[in-house]
């Protein structure tokens, strides 16, 4: 029967449209913005760079707690360039105690930047991290999408939040690192001190 | 000169012997109407124009004209490093991202000879088997819709197409810029509960593909439209450099997957659809069938998936420089034979990067199948080549 | 499939005359490469694409390469009679020294072409072909008569590098608009710095776009926003 071809078709979308009344499956689509969908664990949209506050909750002290070095790998790895750093003169201590160079300005173009997450392979620091928000729009042309170092720290609390298996590794591998360091030190202060006890044995016994 | 005059005041009429397009004669003694299609046009599958030259409702000459997304992706590759190209390479054809990285990271790897550990292959063909699997259903999708059908099969391929892109999203973090293949494996593993997801997608996919069929395939207007239409002879197809679902419609039996064998597909049992005719509604089947074969490949893949690394443990990601020469590494896309071709000199950024497009090269033979036919068909026969813009231009 | 050294055996055999040399490939894949002379190249190429072994017949890639000038520098022993006080009398004494000499290797362009058998099922096959220079003399046979694969492609490395394909029946620029003057690909291409107004702009670039837009409004912008009105 000619015709035939087109009824089953029609068929078809019957039983599509119908049914997305009563499947879910059918039934794709989320009245955005006022349902969202939640966003998954390994979703990322722009870099942002991670702080340790001493008090979690803290805001205040982001700047001290950055754990961005300057060390610029980022900046050269950035396929479209969009990192820009400016390393500063002096140094401050960093988790482990050592004196680290910190970014006197780390601005990322997000306009440019593609969300590739390269920056975030190549840091040794654990610094910089994908962020999940995407509604960034802003009506400023000339500098809103220039986010500058403010704009980019945020906690490690945030960082849990957004990634929570993610950022449980990073704090294992983080800690494993300070345990290392100490242990180290220890274990250097401990031959430093057995050297002292000799050499002032040594001494003792000359003096004597 | 106008541009039309440009494009058809070509010499090909002197040169003898070349697979020239056919000249058609026009009937009646009126002017040829010149009609651009394109750039903005609702049917181009993006910024593409076609000059065509009309005797009413026939077309006498087609010229594509492109270049209006072209970002120079060769040249900015040669001013960054290996790994940096990649996240560029996503932005060739942005409907099978996963495709492209897989091809660049199989032309370095044969450059440098870097060995891919075995579950990387494994889920290298897994996610390679989606992406075909919905670049497909939306390259019916797109069309069908064009033919007049308003969305409604594009809408039910979106639908599958979400579920995929759901899986790529939790695997690599992005929907379609997934950046994921890296040389010598893969960026991320994939974790027992997403591959639980991913067999259940791919239990649900089949379902969709018999609703797909029964509401296409013997459709009698789909049938009217397509059948017939847009033929190309094979010699002229091989002739002319085209790849993929097209010269397969043309009844030419090659697919890379199974001439070259890259990866581990030599260990998947998958056939090979073919066409009779080359029309337009052959390249439409031989669509809807590479996707039955790709579920049977995803199958096959998900049970045989190995435990182990998904990186070569040497591998480099920072200051990776493969020593000076030249490779071409090609799989099999879902649009064609997508080839890289690096030529390096030792340092960190290539010498010279090519990309070798399926959809370029495919659109070689878009003026001889058009010549002739009504200058509706030109869209459907246009769609039947199944081009991305990103890729044509780069 | 044939080996590189009984390919070039087998044409060497059927084109009388033909150049053909075996350019080596030192990366691991081992595609070497078979360079031709630009006078037998269709030759050459109907004997790979109709050769009953061989059957060449589907061209893949057509890749455009552009090697500049390089200097080389290199020492030369030189020998000169210089003047010289020899116990105390003058005399003319020859002298062997190294010097450093620069020269100018010249460049070219260079075309390689990847065949591949749709029929036999192997492959590739890689043919080079270079010009002799890259100014007067970029010029090429069109390979698309043999193969109908490479009319875009060669017109491709038409508008990116110049190379002008004899024998092509449509010789256009592909990418770039048709008014379009110089070729982007190429490794001394300069690019024009006189694109429009970039917002989020620092250092370098900021530098450029606020000079650009001094010279377009005849006074300098603030930080580079374009007057309200000023003249595009």
């Amino acid at each position: 029967m000619l015709g035939e071809g087109i009824l089953k078709g029609m068929a078809e979308t019957a039983r599509n449209f119908f049914g997305s009344y009563f499947s879910a499956d059918r039934m794709t689509t989320v009245e955005y913005p006022e349902q969202r969908i939640a966003p998954f664990e390994a979703a990322r949209v722009f870099p942002f760079l991670v702080y340790d506050a001493k008090n979690p909750g803290d805001a205040a002290d982001w700047e001290a707690g950055l754990r961005c070095v300057a060390c610029q790998i980022c900046e050269k790895e950035c396929p479209p360039k969009c990192i820009y750093i400016e390393k500063s003169t002096g140094k401050k201590p960093d988790a482990l105690g050592k004196p680290q160079f910190y970014p006197a300005r780390f601005d990322i173009d997000i306009s440019v930047c593609m969300s590739c997450q390269i920056c975030v392979e190549v840091c040794p620091f654990e610094a910089i991290k994908m962020d999940t928000e995407f509604e960034l729009s802003t009506d400023d042309r000339f500098g809103g999408l220039l986010l500058d170092r403010k704009q980019l720290a945020k906690s490690n609390e945030y960082y849990h939040q957004i990634h929570l298996t993610e950022a449980n590794g990073v704090d294992a591998r983080l800690a494993a690192e300070k345990a290392k360091a100490e242990a180290k030190t220890k274990a250097a202060a401990g031959a430093a001190a057995a050297k002292a006890t000799s050499i002032a044995a040594a001494a003792a016994g000359e003096g004597a | 000169m106008s541009d039309f005059q440009t494009h058809f005041a070509s010499d090909s009429e002197k040169l003898e012997g070349w697979n020239r397009p056919a000249m058609i004669a026009p009937d009646g003694d009126g002017e040829l109407l010149e009609v651009a299609m394109g750039p903005h046009h609702p049917s181009t599958h993006g910024v593409f124009r076609m000059d065509v030259a009309l005797d009413g409702e026939r077309v006498i000459r087609l010229k594509p004209v492109f270049g209006y997304l072209h970002r120079n992706h060769e040249k900015i590759a040669e001013g960054i490093s290996y790994l940096a190209s990649m996240p560029y390479t996503d932005r060739l054809d942005y409907i099978c991202p996963i495709t492209n990285n897989w091809a660049y990271a199989l032309a370095v790897e044969k450059l440098t000879g870097q060995e891919v550990p075995e579950r990387a292959e494994y889920l290298r063909v897994i996610l390679g088997e989606l992406t075909r699997f919905q670049n497909h259903a939306s390259s019916i999708g797109f069309l069908i819709q064009e033919m007049g059908a308003s969305g409604t099969p594009l809408m039910y391929a979106f639908r599958e197409r979400e579920k995929i892109l759901d899986l790529f999203e939790e695997l690599t973090g992005a929907r379609m810029m997934v950046n994921y293949m890296r040389f010598g494996g893969c960026r991320v593993d994939a974790s027992p509960v997403w591959l639980e997801k991913a067999r259940q997608v791919v239990e649900s996919l089949p379902q969709f593909l018999d609703e797909f069929d029964r509401l296409l395939s013997s459709n009698e207007i789909l049938m009217a439209r397509t059948q017939g239409v847009g033929m190309l002879p094979a010699e002229l197809a091989v002739n002319a450099g085209v790849t993929g679902p097209m010269l397969r419609a043309s009844g030419v039996n090659y697919d890379i997957r199974k001439v070259d064998g890259y990866g581990i597909y030599n260990r998947f049992n998958f056939r090979v659809p073919l066409g009779d005719h080359g029309d337009v509604y052959d390249r439409y089947m031989i669509r809807l069938l590479e996707m039955r074969e790709s579920l049977t490949i995803l199958r096959q893949a998900l049970k045989d998936l190995p435990a182990g690394p998904v990186m070569d443990p040497k591998a480099k990601i920072r200051g990776f420089r493969p020593k000076p020469g030249e490779a071409y590494g090609r799989i099999e896309a879902p649009k064609g034979e997508l080839g890289f071709y690096l030529i390096s000199d030792g340092g960190p950024n290539p010498y010279r990067y090519r990309v070798r497009p399926p959809s370029l090269i495919n659109l070689t033979i878009l003026e001889d199948m058009c010549l002739g036919q009504n200058v509706a068909d030109v869209v459907l026969i246009f769609g039947s080549v199944d081009i991305v813009l990103g890729e044509v231009d780069r | 499939m044939k080996t590189v050294e009984e390919i070039k055996s087998a044409i060497e055999a059927a084109v009388l005359g033909a150049a053909v040399e075996i350019v080596p490939n030192p990366s691991v894949s081992g595609q070497h490469s078979l360079r031709l002379a630009p006078g037998y190249v269709l030759d050459v190429a109907k004997f790979l694409r109709d050769d009953a072994e061989l059957k060449l017949d589907f061209l893949s890639n057509v890749t455009g390469v552009d090697w500049p000038d390089k200097e080389v520098a290199e020492k030369v022993m030189v020998t000169r009679t210089v003047a010289k006080t020899v116990d105390g009398v003058e005399q003319q004494v020859e002298e062997t020294v190294s010097e450093t000499r620069k020269r100018v290797e010249p460049g070219f362009l260079e075309v390689v072409y990847h065949l591949y058998s749709v029929e036999k099922k192997h492959g590739p096959v890689v043919l080079r072909m270079r010009t002799v220079n890259r100014t007067d003399q970029a010029d090429l046979p069109s390979l698309t008569p043999i193969w109908r694969s490479a009319e875009f492609q060669e017109r491709e490395i038409f508008d990116l590098y110049g190379v002008i394909f004899a024998g092509h029946p449509d010789l256009r620029r592909l990418l770039m608009w048709d008014n379009f003057k110089d070729f982007p690909m190429r490794r001394d291409y300069v690019e024009p710095d006189d694109f429009e107004y970039e917002p989020t702009a620092h250092d370098a670039v900021l530098k450029r776009a606020q000079l650009h837009q001094a010279a377009l409004t005849g006074q300098p912008g603030e930080e580079g926003r374009p007057e309200m009105g000023a003249s595009q």
